[in-house]
């Protein structure tokens, strides 16, 4: 079948299996490596990019399901040359070390951001607390969205 | 972002070099890896624990258009290929042949155009099986009568793999005899599995007109790997090239060979192609290295006055269908002789018995530092179970029995010599950022209420470095570390490593080792590792042995380079060698500063027209091979507080207070962040994590909703403290660290929990400590695993 969307600012169309995940469909089909699979049952949330703004589990999203729709993953986060402050937070607080859940959690940070521009850290732990880091203990990555949060733009781009 | 002024030269805080990859999705891991032409792999896998295999049926997947090759046992056994040997001396079964051994054991391999083709042609494969009965259970596994698992090898008529012990029997019998108070308790540490993010995988490349193979494998340990791949597979070792790139987590459950790996390889061969395979995260909890799994009697004896006598432990290990642990092979128990921990004995004695049962094969995995943690709970728990005998503090119980600061090197009586230490110091910290007496008070008064509060003590001492070549090997292999340094006409410098990365950190942390050595800029250090074509010979990254064996050979190579540009430099000057001094990044004329050389002018020197001394090369570069003359021993105090609910069982931690020694801290951040991971695991494994099976052997933790892990909301913010003993025989003074927490957080958790159950005379829980399993605790209920 065809499905056709918008990922970082750019219409694709392709031809697809109807079955194809999203993950797979970013992964293989566009090269786009920088969202990670990590298990089948949508508990690890290392597949997370952004489909229209909000944060899905791209291995439970079938990618005629994101059709028509506008998705967003980590390689769409640095624009103009410009890093998003959360992906400076999370490298200003040690927010990643094997950095295999990072690019999710960078994804959820934004939408958390966006929606609610000081969250607390109880807020923070509750916005990631559908994914599973297994490096960090957590700590440093609620201390990287809590820098973003305190090193935002003036005006916040829209996803 | 701080600015290169406020960046400290060697030891001290700095961004990680990885970072700027990883935060843009440009990290590049296994399945990252794609090449022309490349198909995909996929294992079919027994859905039984322990049968026999009647038939193979592959015709209907062969059909299958998008199938190019399905490979089973038995085309194996044809070449010889299927079987392969293991860490610990054994046998494994790359592909099943006449019989199954556990859920999940790898059966066939199909490979197809992508994988969901892969995945599709599985389900044509017929295989009848005859199913046998499975053992389960350690202790039945001994019985007469019970089913041999490993009827494949000559005359095994039991499921006994091996009886080890260390210690002094009959010193350890004379001081319980005299013992005021012996008590003894029963305790499991339950089977576990790493669950790193990434799963496990490889991409086998081999190419046929040069016969060589490139392996992308999800390796802690390439070279070790590219030994064993050129025993097993019979291919030259110098043509095989293992490539570890990004690695998604480690946590030892990516030290073993696994038969997909090796499929892969036959694969290539077989197909021409490259061939990619990532198992999922079923089978990477079903399938891949385990870790614990010990089934413990401890006994500890006393004088009336609370000082520990003697410590006397015997253990049931379930080691699974093959013995894979990955381990130094004169220590079928890993290190678990550490299991006298920080006190000052008169006698230890411990016994380890290794079964076979129909479950996944390992043992050694998960940040355990070779069962480390295993004998960690051990005695840590054991201290509280005496406390509560003798009606003791359990931190004053620790404070009198810790070994002293003036016993060091100390000579534990299973024959550790512990470097350094000075343990009694590191406790009252962790006992005074805790409050622990106002803790006391606060339990107190919750008790009154009828609130369930607990606060839990652990003190642990780590054996990490492995290790002297004497004494340690894996595989024939010894655990030695290489290292290169080659510092290039301008003076930037790049080190090749042995050590492989799995979010160590170690691009950043070895470039700051060669930079506090030469006093260069770390960012003028690349750091190569992952890539046995560009690097050195070494045993790899687990058992917390990056900093103790690579990071000292990275040490001794650039203080080697140190000492020729001081050679270089006195040419340079026309001045005696002995006559120079080293500051920061120079060798200069004794007596007058102006008229040194810095180490970039050396470089350029040295590759250049000047003269050199008589016999010296030109360049500046030099090679280790580091082999280590004892392990280190990094130590840590923990204190946690736990709440209760005691309506539910539900068990939440308030706070965890850490205070780890691992001497100089080369990167504190990347050190800190180490023990932040740990923590959590520890977290998880006494909360939660349990690899379990039922009666039939079938694996009930398949997947993360079955076994779960700890996230954000499990978890308190970290309280972390410090002290630095160094280590007196380590260049730098530098000790392990990256598994000090998961050995030292679980007991504290444990302890901080029967503590809050103490109004219900709760002695001990075995973890997880499970809501039901806490409040079937609060019911008199069974304290034991289930």
């Amino acid at each position: 079948m065809q499905v056709s969307m918008t990922v970082n600012g750019e219409e694709v169309v392709r031809e697809v299996e109807p079955r194809l995940l999203l993950v797979h469909f970013l992964r293989d089909e566009l090269g786009l490596t920088g969202t990670h699979w990590g298990c089948d049952t949508s508990n690890c949330g290392t597949c997370v990019v952004l489909m229209d703004g909000e944060p899905v589990k791209s291995c439970t999203v079938l990618a005629a399901m994101a059709g028509g729709h506008v998705v967003r993953t980590i390689e769409d986060m640095e624009r103009h040359g410009e890093l998003d402050p959360v992906q400076q937070g999370f490298m200003e607080e040690h927010g990643l070390q094997c950095g295999f859940c990072t690019s999710g959690m960078i994804l959820t940070a934004r939408a958390l951001l966006d929606r609610n521009p000081d969250p607390s850290d109880e807020e923070i732990r509750e916005a990631i607390s559908g994914q599973i880091c297994r490096c960090t203990g957590y700590m440093n990555i609620v201390k990287a969205v809590r820098w973003a949060a305190e090193h935002q733009p003036a005006a916040v781009e829209e996803g | 972002m701080a600015t290169v002024e406020e960046r400290p030269v060697g030891f001290g805080r700095m961004h990680r070099k990885e970072d700027p990859r990883f935060i843009r999705g440009q990290g590049n891991y296994v399945d990252d890896v794609r090449l022309p032409g490349m198909l995909h792999g996929a294992v079919l896998r027994s859905p039984l624990a322990h049968a026999r295999i009647v038939s193979i049926d592959t015709a209907a997947a062969l059909q299958h258009p998008k199938v190019h090759a399905v490979i089973t046992g038995k085309d194996l056994e044809e070449q010889g290929l299927a079987w392969m040997p293991t860490l610990s001396a054994d046998t494994q079964a790359v592909l099943a042949t006449e019989k199954v051994r556990f859920q999940g054991q790898e059966v066939a391999f199909v490979v197809a155009d992508d994988r969901y083709a892969a995945r599709d042609a599985l389900e044509l494969i017929e295989v009848e099986y005859d199913p046998l009965p499975p053992v389960v259970d350690p202790t039945e596994a001994l019985d007469p009568d019970a089913p041999v698992i490993r009827d494949d090898k000559e005359g095994k008529a039991d499921n006994h793999i091996f009886d080890w012990e260390s210690g002094d029997r009959g010193a350890t019998d004379a001081v319980f005899a005299r013992a005021d108070v012996v008590v003894e308790q029963d305790m499991l540490y339950p089977r576990s599995h790493p669950a790193p993010m990434e799963t496990c995988g490889a991409v086998a490349d081999f190419d046929k007109v040069n016969g060589k193979l490139t392996l992308w494998c999800t390796t802690q340990a390439p070279h070790a790997h590219r030994t064993l791949y050129a025993l097993v597979a019979g291919l030259p070792e110098q043509k095989i090239r293992v490539v570890s790139p990004d690695i998604g987590g480690g946590f030892g459950n990516k030290v073993p060979i696994y038969p997909g790996y090796v499929c892969a390889v036959v694969a290539s061969i077989v197909t021409g192609k490259p061939i990619k395979w990532m198992e999922d995260r079923s089978e990477n909890l079903t399938s891949t290295g385990f870790a614990r799994d010990y089934h413990m009697h401890g006994e500890i004896a006393a004088t009336r006055e609370g000082k520990i006598l003697g410590v006397r432990v015997r253990v049931l290990a379930d080691h699974g269908a093959f013995n894979a642990t990955a381990q130094p092979s004169k220590y079928p128990a890993g290190f678990f002789h550490v299991f006298t921990g920080s006190y000052d004995l008169e006698a230890a004695h411990c016994e380890v018995k290794g079964v076979y049962t129909n479950k996944a094969p390992g043992g050694v995995a998960y940040a355990c530092s070779f069962r480390v943690t295993e004998a960690v709970y051990l005695v840590e728990r054991m201290v509280d179970v005496l406390a509560d005998e003798l009606g003791a503090d359990p931190a004053e119980l620790r404070l009198n029995n810790l070994i002293k600061s003036d016993q060091f090197p100390y000579e534990a009586k299973t024959g550790w010599v512990y470097d350094s230490g000075e343990y009694e110091r590191a406790l009252r910290i962790a006992l005074d950022m805790a409050g622990y007496e106002e803790l006391r008070r606060e339990q107190a008064e919750k008790r009154e209420r009828g609130e369930l509060m607990g606060v839990g003590i652990a003190f642990f001492t780590e054996a990490v470095g492995a290790g002297p070549r004497r004494q340690m090997d894996i595989a024939g292999l010894g655990m030695a570390d290489g290292s290169e340094l080659q510092v290039h006409p301008t003076g930037k410098a790049v080190l090749r490593v042995s050590c492989q990365n799995q979010g160590q950190g170690h691009e950043t942390t070895f470039a700051q080792i060669v930079a506090h050595e030469l006093g260069i800029p770390p960012e003028d250090v690349e750091v190569v590792h992952g890539d046995t074509d560009r690097t050195p010979f070494g045993l790899g990254t687990y058992g917390s042995r990056s900093t103790p064996v690579s990071g000292a050979s990275a040490a001794v190579s650039a203080g080697k380079v140190r000492e020729k540009a001081r050679q270089v430099a006195a040419a340079m000057l026309e001045s005696s060698p002995e006559d120079l001094e080293w500051e920061t990044g120079r060798w200069f004329v004794k007596g007058d500063p102006q008229s040194g050389k810095t180490i970039q002018e050396i470089a350029l020197a040295a590759h250049g027209p000047l003269e050199l001394p008589d016999g010296m090369e030109g360049g500046l570069e030099a090679e280790t091979f580091y082999n280590p003359p004892n392990l280190t021993f990094p130590f840590g105090a923990y204190v946690c507080v736990v709440d209760v609910d005691p309506g539910t069982g539900k068990v939440a931690v308030r706070r965890f207070v850490a205070v780890d020694d691992c001497g100089p801290r080369i990167n504190p951040t990347i050190v800190e962040g180490q023990i932040h991971g740990g923590l959590a695991e520890g977290v998880g494994m006494a909360l939660m994590q349990q690899i379990a099976f039922d009666e039939e052997g079938n694996c009930l933790s398949g997947s993360f909703m079955d076994y779960l892990i700890p996230t954000s909301l499990e978890v308190p913010d970290w309280e972390l403290g410090e002290t630095v003993t160094p280590s007196p025989h380590h260049p730098l003074g530098a000790k392990g660290v990256g598994e000090s927490a998961t050995v030292g957080s679980p007991p504290t958790v444990m302890n901080a929990i029967v503590d809050a159950l103490e109004p219900y005379g709760v002695r001990h829980l075995d973890m997880p400590a499970t809501p039901a399993r806490v409040w079937a605790a609060t019911q008199g209920g069974p304290e034991r695993g289930t």
